[in-house]
């Protein structure tokens, strides 16, 4: 018992400890210098990304409560990726921040939380996962201490998630009240799609809906993502939406299975509505942050077609696209948290000329835009075309017709940027940035999973190898 | 043969990578060049026919990504005759522009990365024929999208480029989604994405996958049908054609070496090159090489008219080139199966490859020209055959051979292309051959005011350019005079079987005449300012003389050249042009600004009102899909 304890939690476990090593390094961090710190902390979390690679483990824990397998872990390993390249990338700006070790601290809580809702199996646990996940991360929201902005959206987001959980909650209740189990296996056999069944399922959809923004549950995302700290934003738009994703797709496909028809036209309208909005949205914003805040939603509405497909393509596509969109969004965002740190600039005309002085910043941005707009070679464009084919296998062509068209309306607005970037004059562009070695290191990372995980098969290949 | 192919690719692959100079450039594209001309010797001549049919051969072939049991994504090299022959058109035009471009780009800031997008572009037009799949040729389909952007917009200080680029990006792009569509389509139906197991697959009536993509219907037309207008449409994007040719004329804000590598003899047949790979197809689905046709036709009537009324020379290329390219597509769209009906297919890649030569010679020339005038405008040129004598005689070439004039290349290409027409539908070959008439007389209307009409003081005069300008032209003209003398049916034809070529005598009587008609007129209106104009008339001969001294035929055709072609059909066409078909594209682009203005106002920046959403959307789902939509 002990044993599977031990096997089956190993990433949970890891990450716990180097949360109260952290608790532990606040306590005696008058001896440490920041830098120190920092290097420290990044050590902690390669540690805990490696540690993830060597857990292979399935099985189930606590009464069924918790599970775990294969693609759970490799999706929490992308997490994992994920919030080292963020933690990079935010060197500059936490290096002069007062309460550092806090923000690695809540961070991973988060994180954490998500670990536990990939993993649950049981509502009840993921609706406690999903609030773990949830709470700290309005707290980090509001990290940008003396920016009244910042507090204006942690608000914004304790008020908003506070409501949307309600309901969620309520969703859970009445489901419970009519099927008696919580459990996900147990929950299949006992739907029967009735209007009360239906209606908690509904609640449950918007409770995802609410996370992942989709339209019209999006409201406070440009909010929160303006007011919150870059890598806040970058952490919110990346780890946690494609988090929710992952267990979005789980869920649907097994626990909900017997509703198929049902969620499949909620998607097919939801994933309309995200994409049409999130791109009319996008095309007007000046700030860079609101900007990659809507381009992010109308993402979301593609990831939607891709699992509107329900089958084995479907999730494989919905996972390797979020590995891509990790990257790309990563890399748009890494590039603003460099410049935001140092220059405290983030409107669409502070990039007019930028390449004059900062080419190869420019250059990383061009390619995140790019794999983010789905042109090839970048690996956007095949995390794209996949979702695309998954979303066809169903046969609903106009849902695949106004993708389309929206991915042409996408390409617009991030072209609006390359072209501030490359080919608007400015009399007084950014000054030259000096950037340190471990932000360059993500942005790195970045362009090589930009570059790579498209054009060589094997991520693709061990996803569906995953599912098999 | 195969490592041929390998290698050419192995070349461009480092070459991207390499920040290359001008004469890096241009010597790695004549390492190109003779290895493709090599593979086709070998693929022509040295290995040949077997059993008089060309093997189609797939060099090199790898899965790459598997969906289902039956879909895959692979990647591979196909050569077949088509893909052999472009092989050869790419690369022998790309080193004619790159070496070209060493001379007209001098003092460019900067010029590596000119050349590295040169190389860029070449490198995925090279993909892009080789391809054995669909997918495949969708991403360097794309590619070719993305460098032809960085291209056009090199002239980023120029707001007219930056607008220019962006422009051409997003319309083919958005022809690109009709491609995208009919790729999911055709891969969803005939379960793969290559092209030899879709054809086999579908053309074969018995089999399960014809069956379900010939029954499968959507608004009364087979799913089949569906798919190829689909990616005809993005055919059409990239190859400039009615009605979303509009990126087109403004991409000539480009370097004018790019427009003809890109603009003139790669990029915009891609699209020709399109339909003929999925000929086979094509053919079993009537409607669609209908609509192919007079696409194509209206697109060749159009771009000529327009042309008439154009006076800046790069512009009137341009539409020339969608002319020439719609008669390529209607040609392969008045083609069927069957061994006599094939010839349009024939005829159509023939014309492609001999347009390939004379159109970028006119482009080069043409940029030879700006070069030393400084000017895009007609009116600002005349009387240059003193300076550029060497330009002059290849301009003329070229014009010679567009307008369809024996012994030059394309007369034989024009002259197969009708005699098509003429076997599959009287009505598209009257057009074509008015079509042609006009080509005649726009092309030397803009020979004889560049170079005769009278002269202009040329302030600040220079060399004609260096050799590295001159040789390309030379090599080019040498090549429109001679290719059309390739017995091209023997070669490439619908089976891929050597078929013997068509070539009656008698019938190019009539193309011929009218080319020279038009030609005379030209002739007569532009030359006539000219100081020199009588001693020409002489040596013209009595068809001239006759006409000058009736002064009332004179004017009469004054009259309908000026008045009516010009103001009534030439205008309106360039006014529809204009404020039509560019101003739907404009007002979509208005109105979703708009749109997206209006429901500004619902991000408020109100939490109550957010809640207040979310809220409405919770109960407008609960009301559409509980009670509503079951």
């Amino acid at each position: 018992m002990l044993s599977d304890f031990l096997q089956l939690m190993l990433q949970e476990l890891l990450l716990t400890i180097i949360i109260f090593i952290l608790l532990f390094l606040k306590l005696s961090s008058k001896e440490l210098s920041k830098v120190n710190l920092l290097n420290i902390i990044n050590l902690l979390l390669l540690i805990n990304l490696i540690g993830g690679f060597f857990t292979t483990n399935s099985g189930t824990l606590f009464g069924d409560m918790f599970q775990t397998n294969d693609l759970l872990i490799f999706e929490k390993n992308i997490l994992n990726v994920g919030v080292l390249i963020i933690s990079l990338q935010s060197y500059d700006w936490l290096k002069t921040h007062k309460h550092l070790v806090e923000f690695y601290i809540l961070m991973l809580s988060t994180l954490l939380g998500m670990y536990f809702m990939l993993s649950s199996n049981n509502l009840l646990m993921f609706y406690l996962a999903l609030e773990l996940s949830t709470i700290p991360l309005a707290a980090l929201t509001n990290f940008d201490l003396e920016k009244r902005q910042s507090s204006e959206a942690a608000f914004k987001m304790i008020i908003s998630s506070a409501f949307s959980s309600t309901l969620l909650l309520f969703g859970i209740s009445l489901l419970y009240g009519t099927i008696g189990t919580l459990n996900f296996v147990e929950i299949p056999a006992a739907l029967n799609g009735s209007p009360l069944q239906l209606f908690s399922f509904i609640l449950l959809l918007t409770g995802f809906a609410f996370k992942i923004s989709a339209v019209p549950f999006h409201l406070w995302t440009a909010d929160v993502y303006e007011g919150a700290p870059v890598a806040v934003t970058s952490y919110l738009s990346v780890i946690s939406k494609g988090a929710v994703l992952f267990v979005f797709t789980s869920v649907l496909y097994t626990v909900f299975e017997p509703l198929s028809t049902s969620w499949y036209n909620m998607l097919f309208l939801l994933s309309i509505l995200t994409m049409i909005v999130g791109n009319l949205f996008a095309l007007r914003q000046q700030n860079m942050k609101r900007f990659l805040a809507f381009s992010s939603i109308a993402q979301v509405g593609f990831i939607l077609i891709g699992i509107s497909g329900q089958n084995i393509v479907s999730t494989a596509s919905v996972v390797f696209f979020i590995v891509i969109y990790l990257f790309s969004n990563l890399a748009a965002f890494g590039v603003l948290t460099i410049v935001s740190a140092q220059t405290g600039k983030e409107s669409m005309n502070d990039f007019n000329g930028f390449y004059k002085t900062n080419p190869t910043l420019s250059w990383v941005l061009a390619l995140a835009l790019f794999s983010l707009a789905g042109i090839p070679p970048t690996a956007g464009f095949f995390g794209k075309f996949f979702l695309l084919l998954a979303g066809a296998s169903k046969g609903n062509y106009l849902l695949i017709t106004i993708a389309a068209l929206n991915m042409v309306v996408a390409l617009f607005y991030y072209l609006r940027v390359i072209q501030a970037i490359f080919m608007t004059k400015n009399e007084k562009p950014i000054e030259k940035i000096k950037v340190h070695l471990f932000p360059k290191l993500a942005l790195l990372l970045c362009v090589i999973g930009i570059i790579c995980t498209g054009i060589f098969n094997t991520v693709y290949n061990y996803i569906f190898s995953l599912l098999k | 043969m195969p490592l041929c192919g390998f290698v050419v690719l192995g070349l461009f692959g480092k070459k991207y990578f390499s920040k290359s100079s001008g004469v890096i450039g241009s010597l790695l594209l004549l390492t190109c060049t003779l290895l493709a001309l090599y593979t086709s010797y070998n693929y022509f001549i040295v290995e040949g026919p077997i059993n008089g049919t060309y093997p189609t051969l797939t060099v090199f072939h790898i899965t790459w990504l598997s969906f289902s049991n039956n879909l895959s994504i692979d990647l591979g090299i196909l050569m077949d005759p088509i893909s052999v022959m472009m092989l050869v058109v790419v690369t022998f035009i790309s080193f004619m522009v790159h070496l070209f471009s060493i001379g007209y780009m001098k003092g460019e800031e900067r010029l590596a990365t000119y050349f590295s997008f040169l190389s860029l572009f070449t490198f995925s037009m090279l993909g892009l024929i080789i391809s054995s799949n669909l997918f495949q040729i969708y991403i360097f389909w794309e590619l070719v999208g993305v460098s032809s952007f960085l291209l056009i917009g090199f002239y980023f200080e120029k707001p007219a480029a930056v607008a220019a680029s962006k422009k051409a990006f997003v319309v083919t792009r958005f022809a690109d989604l009709g491609f995208l569509i009919g790729i999911l389509l055709l891969g969803y139906y005939g379960d793969s994405f290559e092209f030899s197991t879709l054809i086999r697959q579908l053309t074969d009536t018995q089999s399960l996958q014809f069956t379900a993509i010939t029954t499968a219907s959507f608004a009364g037309v087979s799913i089949l049908t569906w798919s190829l207008i689909l990616i005809f449409m993005g055919g059409a994007g990239k190859s400039a054609m009615f009605p979303l040719h509009i990126w087109l004329p403004d991409a000539m804000e480009g370097p004018t070496p790019v427009s003809a590598l890109i603009h003139a003899a790669t990029m915009v047949v891609a699209g020709v090159f399109l339909v003929a790979r999925l000929f086979p197809l094509f053919s079993i689905a009537e409607t669609a090489l209908n609509i192919v046709t007079f696409v194509g036709l209206i697109s060749a009537f159009l771009a000529a008219v327009i042309a008439c009324t154009q006076t800046d020379i790069k512009r009137v290329l341009a539409y020339s080139t969608m002319s020439q390219i719609g008669f390529m597509m209607f040609a392969i769209g008045s083609s069927n199966v069957g061994i006599e009906n094939s010839l349009g297919y024939t005829a159509s890649l023939f014309h492609l490859f001999t347009h390939a030569f004379f159109k970028s010679l006119l482009f080069l020339a043409a940029g030879a020209i700006i070069h030393i005038v400084h000017s895009n405008e007609m009116k600002d040129m005349g009387g240059l055959r003193k300076y550029m004598p060497i330009t002059h005689l290849t301009f003329l070439i070229a014009c010679l051979a567009i307008a369809g004039i024996p012994p030059f290349a394309g007369f034989f290409s024009k002259e197969e292309i009708l005699l098509a027409a003429y076997h599959s539908n009287k009505i598209v070959f009257f057009i074509a051959l008015i079509t042609s008439g006009l080509t005649a007389f726009y092309m030397f209307r803009l020979y004889f005011s560049i170079f005769w009409n009278k002269q202009k003081e040329l302030h600040h005069f220079h060399h004609e350019g260096t050799w590295t300008m001159k040789l390309p032209l030379v090599l080019l003209a040498t090549c429109s005079v001679l290719v059309g003398f390739i017995p091209f049916g023997k070669y490439i034809s619908f089976n891929n079987k050597v078929a013997a070529s068509h070539f009656d005598p008698i019938f190019s009587i009539a193309p011929v005449t009218i080319a020279v008609a038009g030609i005379l007129i030209a002739l007569w209106i532009y030359k006539n300012e000219s100081n020199k104009a009588k001693q020409l008339a002489v040596s013209f001969g009595s068809i001239y003389r006759a006409a000058y001294h009736k002064f009332y035929v004179d004017e009469l055709y004054l009259f309908i050249t000026e008045k009516i072609i010009f103001n009534l059909v030439g205008r309106p066409a360039a006014w529809i042009d204009k404020n039509i078909v560019d101003g739907m594209m404009n007002g979509i682009a208005n109105s979703t600004q708009n749109i997206s203005f209006l429901i500004r106002k619902v991000q408020s920046g109100k939490i109550q009102h957010y809640l207040l959403y979310f809220f409405a959307g919770i109960i407008s789902m609960l009301v559409v899909f509980i009670y509503l939509w079951k």
